[in-house]
């Protein structure tokens, strides 16, 4: 893996360890975590708060046969496994595979136009997010942002005004940017976005088609 | 050295175990101002060799120790996010026996047991009160599974002791900010806009175990 430049923020590291983030952006925050491993020992970090935060509090009486009954629930047959890296040539992480049902080649593409398809993955709680594919150097319209949208790149490239963001990298934008991210020639970019509100599009016509599609 | 995993988990076996010292700026010492801080992570390394007794022995004592000091936590815990007393009570006896069941999947090197069990007891959480799978990231991709190192174990304790006692030490104001976002109560924009959380003092007090866990992660 090249080096990972664009990390997650510390909102969102706090946010998924307190599990306080919706399902989309927690897809999100763990495949980026499976690829980079300066947010995965940053998330350490603040899963560490919540177990202080969590020491602290003032206990609870269980009830008074509570240990009896756990002890009556424990079985020593079969222990759930790790959740295991991915294969070998793979290019989803693990997480992400959980809900294509499979990698890359699984993916069922939609056309949205402008050459761009994509797979809505079933979230739940208001947030929602996609695959998206991006024939190299295709651009992505003009858009700003209600809220935030978080894209992960998990293959090739695209640019924005911001910077370059490469497999792994991350970009966290809120209603301060307007961006036309573009793919980078040579490779189909390949994204997992993700986004709390919808996007708001510059043209007329993406307008239109964005209820269709429901970016 | 390797952690005894077949200790019985008696607070003297582990008030016996050799001290680690060391230099640099992650060195420990265990002299003079600091043996407030030295019991308290004989306190987290006792919690260490319970887990590895339930793990290696199946060890019933251990666990009941386990459970009278976490069970009550993690009662509370769910209670103020959000959880009716009843569902508390069952999910935190549930989040105890994940832990004897999962007792394996446990590394002092990289996780203090307080920082395990409240990853169990969240993830159960969000499973009982939202209705949802929470994702989450894949293994490393190491080899046979290397006994981490007492030392590594040792230190990384100390460091969340330290994390602990630094947050105990934060305002009131900031600490409450804390609690709040980790029972739940803020959403990310919240504490994306929250400008009195003490982000810069967590990370100041997570930067060496971080440092840590990316050395031992390379």
């Amino acid at each position: 893996m090249k080096k990972i430049k664009h990390h997650l923020t510390d909102a969102l590291l706090m946010g998924y360890a307190a599990g306080s983030l919706p399902e989309a952006f927690n897809l999100v925050v763990a495949t980026h975590i499976s690829m980079c491993d300066t947010c995965r020992a940053a998330l350490a970090g603040f899963d560490a708060v919540g177990g202080e935060v969590m020491l602290d509090a003032d206990p609870v009486d269980m009830a008074e046969n509570a240990l009896a009954a756990a002890m009556a629930r424990i079985t020593d047959t079969p222990r759930p496994e790790r959740v295991s890296a991915k294969p070998a040539g793979g290019v989803f992480p693990a997480p992400l595979r959980g809900y294509v049902n499979g990698d890359l080649d699984c993916v069922k593409w939609r056309k949205i136009g402008g050459g761009v398809s994509q797979m809505v993955l079933k979230t739940q709680d208001g947030a929602s997010v996609r695959l998206l594919r991006i024939p190299a150097g295709t651009a992505v319209p003009d858009h700003g942002h209600r809220g935030t949208e978080l894209t992960l790149v998990l293959q090739g490239a695209f640019v924005d005004a911001t910077d370059r963001f490469a497999a792994g990298d991350i970009e966290v934008a809120n209603e301060d940017l307007n961006h036309t991210p573009v793919a980078e020639q040579g490779m189909d970019c390949i994204c997992l976005a993700a986004t709390d509100a919808p996007l708001q599009f510059k043209g007329l016509l993406p307008r239109l088609a964005q209820r269709f599609i429901g970016i | 050295m390797l952690i005894e995993m077949h200790a019985p988990p008696k607070a003297d076996a582990v008030t016996a175990m050799p001290v680690y010292k060391r230099t640099g700026k992650t060195g420990i010492r265990t002299t003079g101002a600091n043996r407030v801080m030295a019991e308290a992570t004989t306190k987290r390394m006792a919690w260490v060799t319970q887990v590895a007794a339930v793990r290696d022995g199946r060890d019933k004592a251990a666990f009941a120790e386990l459970f009278a000091y976490f069970a009550p936590r993690v009662k509370s815990f769910l209670m103020k996010s959000g959880a009716s007393p009843d569902l508390a009570e069952e999910c935190a006896q549930e989040v105890m026996v994940t832990l004897w069941n999962k007792a394996h999947l446990f590394d002092p090197s990289k996780a203090s047991v307080s920082t395990w069990i409240y990853t169990i007891a969240r993830n159960r959480r969000i499973d009982l009160l939202r209705k949802q799978k929470r994702p989450e990231p894949e293994d490393l991709p190491w080899g046979p599974e290397a006994e981490p190192e007492q030392a590594d174990a040792m230190g990384l304790q100390q460091e969340t002791e330290q994390l602990g006692q630094a947050l105990a030490a934060l305002p009131a104001e900031q600490r409450k900010l804390i609690e709040r976002a980790y029972f739940g109560e803020l959403s990310h924009s919240e504490i994306a806009a929250e400008t009195g959380l003490p982000l810069g003092t967590i990370k100041s007090r997570i930067r060496l175990a971080l440092e840590r866990l990316r050395h031992t992660m390379k």
